[in-house]
């Protein structure tokens, strides 16, 4: 699924990144970076929902080689965070939507998470 | 004269670039009822050589030096723009390809044309010679500094190098408990082991082991370092820290098992799934460390082609 209809799904905003037109094979829903480690699998790109809006975060998705991140309930980050996005090429979005709404929102149009792709392939 | 524009890699831009990357979108516009006495002084002020002339948000024309010289030669009375500017005016839309506005410049031998929408025709900005130039200039320098990185490869040092074996030792300072710059090394290990042309399986597994190390060693400690030897067939990295050290290094690696401080853990970090999360990635861990003196993990990762797996080792 391409981002940009994740975004319409989401209903989200763009808070960093300028094109869409990623695909978006799975999700990783995940306020635990250790967890975001270990269950991305690199060569499929996926998307992480967290409500973590710090530096830390962009840089868990820079080392996973994760494309995109979606921040929950409206948060968004400051500076330092935007900034490590904008020079790793990382889309930033934020949803109104909470981890488990918009989990619910993204799997009910049939996006898998980590270990069901694993499965699925 | 045919206008053809002979350089290939131009060419090639100019088919690639479109008039809306190049315009000007600073709207400089007069309207038809504008005294011609007020032209030269909006010329003059904006350093241009015509100005859109604009009814109703809709261009009815163009007036520019020519015209105010012809006015003034005439020495006729104070008129309305409306009188004198050009009525056919040729103009090219924000979706065209940047060729179309090279031909049509020197087709014509003018040195601006509008730019329109498509959808309504609206006035969009206006396109030059300066403009054009400029365009192209920029764009030739993005594409020959992605064609630099892109040549820009390392993984022949080690065919260049004469000797037996071949090492290459990269080493990161680390300071404790600066949580804005942790992964830094991490970071620009990644970009390294990349450079060096490393499958990148092999390079997301070594920087993940590293990162959470890093990870442990800014929680736990005031400084530490990282030292990564890269040889032809494996990678070995060492994490050493002068922190207070782990008393018991197989609870520890227990899923889970954790000591580390609140405010780490609402970061996200801290839960107990570091060393595990190392042991996962890498072909070999070992941790030793002395209470009061600090820890040192060292980890292997096998870099043969056919020791490259794409499953992170166990269930996750």
């Amino acid at each position: 699924m391409k981002l940009g209809k994740i975004k319409e799904i989401l209903e989200a905003k763009v808070i960093v990144g300028a094109s869409l037109e990623r695909e978006i094979r799975m999700i990783c829903a995940c306020d635990l970076m250790s967890d975001v480690l270990s269950c991305v699998q690199s060569r499929f790109s996926s998307l992480l929902l967290t409500n973590l809006i710090h530096p830390q975060t962009v840089r868990t998705a820079e080392i996973a080689e994760i494309p995109a991140i979606c921040f929950m309930r409206g948060k968004e980050p400051q500076d330092l965070t935007m900034d490590l996005a904008k020079k790793n090429g990382i889309v930033l979005l934020s949803t109104s939507f909470s981890l488990y709404e918009a989990s619910g929102r993204l799997y009910k149009e049939g996006l898998p998470g980590c270990s069901e792709y694993r499965e699925a392939k | 004269m045919t206008p053809y524009v002979k350089a290939p890699k131009i060419r090639e831009l100019g088919y690639e670039l479109k008039v809306r990357d190049v315009m000007d979108r600073n709207l400089i516009t007069v309207q038809p009822e504008t005294p011609m006495s007020k032209v030269r002084g909006v010329l003059r002020l904006n350093r241009i050589s015509g100005i859109p002339v604009i009814d109703k948000g809709k261009l009815v024309g163009v007036i520019c030096v020519e015209d105010l010289v012809n006015w003034l030669m005439a020495r006729a009375d104070n008129c309305s723009v409306e009188e004198k500017m050009s009525k056919n005016v040729v103009t090219l839309y924000t979706d065209e390809p940047l060729i179309h506005a090279i031909n049509k410049l020197e087709q014509y031998g003018f040195f601006h044309f509008p730019v329109l929408e498509r959808e309504n025709r609206e006035l969009a900005g206006t396109i030059t010679r300066e403009g054009i130039i400029r365009g192209l200039l920029k764009k030739l320098e993005i594409d020959y500094r992605e064609e630099e990185i892109r040549h820009y490869r390392a993984s022949h040092v080690f065919e260049d190098m004469i000797a037996d074996k071949t090492s290459l030792i990269f080493q990161y300072y680390v300071v404790g408990q600066d949580f804005n710059r942790a992964g830094e090394s991490a970071s620009a290990l990644k970009k390294t082991l990349k450079r060096l042309g490393t499958h990148p399986e092999i390079v997301r597994r070594a920087a993940i082991a590293v990162y959470e190390a890093e990870m442990n060693l800014v929680i736990f400690a005031r400084s530490g370092e990282i030292i990564v030897k890269v040889d032809p067939n494996q990678i070995r990295i060492e994490v050493e820290d002068s922190g207070p050290g782990i008393p018991d290094i197989e609870k520890a690696m227990q899923p889970g098992y954790s000591t580390a401080p609140d405010w780490v853990r609402e970061l996200g970090f801290g839960a107990g799934m570091g060393l595990n999360n190392i042991k996962k990635c890498v072909d070999e861990m070992n941790v030793t460390s002395t209470i009061g003196k600090g820890t040192r993990v060292e980890m292997y990762v096998a870099t043969k082609k056919e020791s490259v797996s794409y499953e992170v080792k166990g269930t996750g």
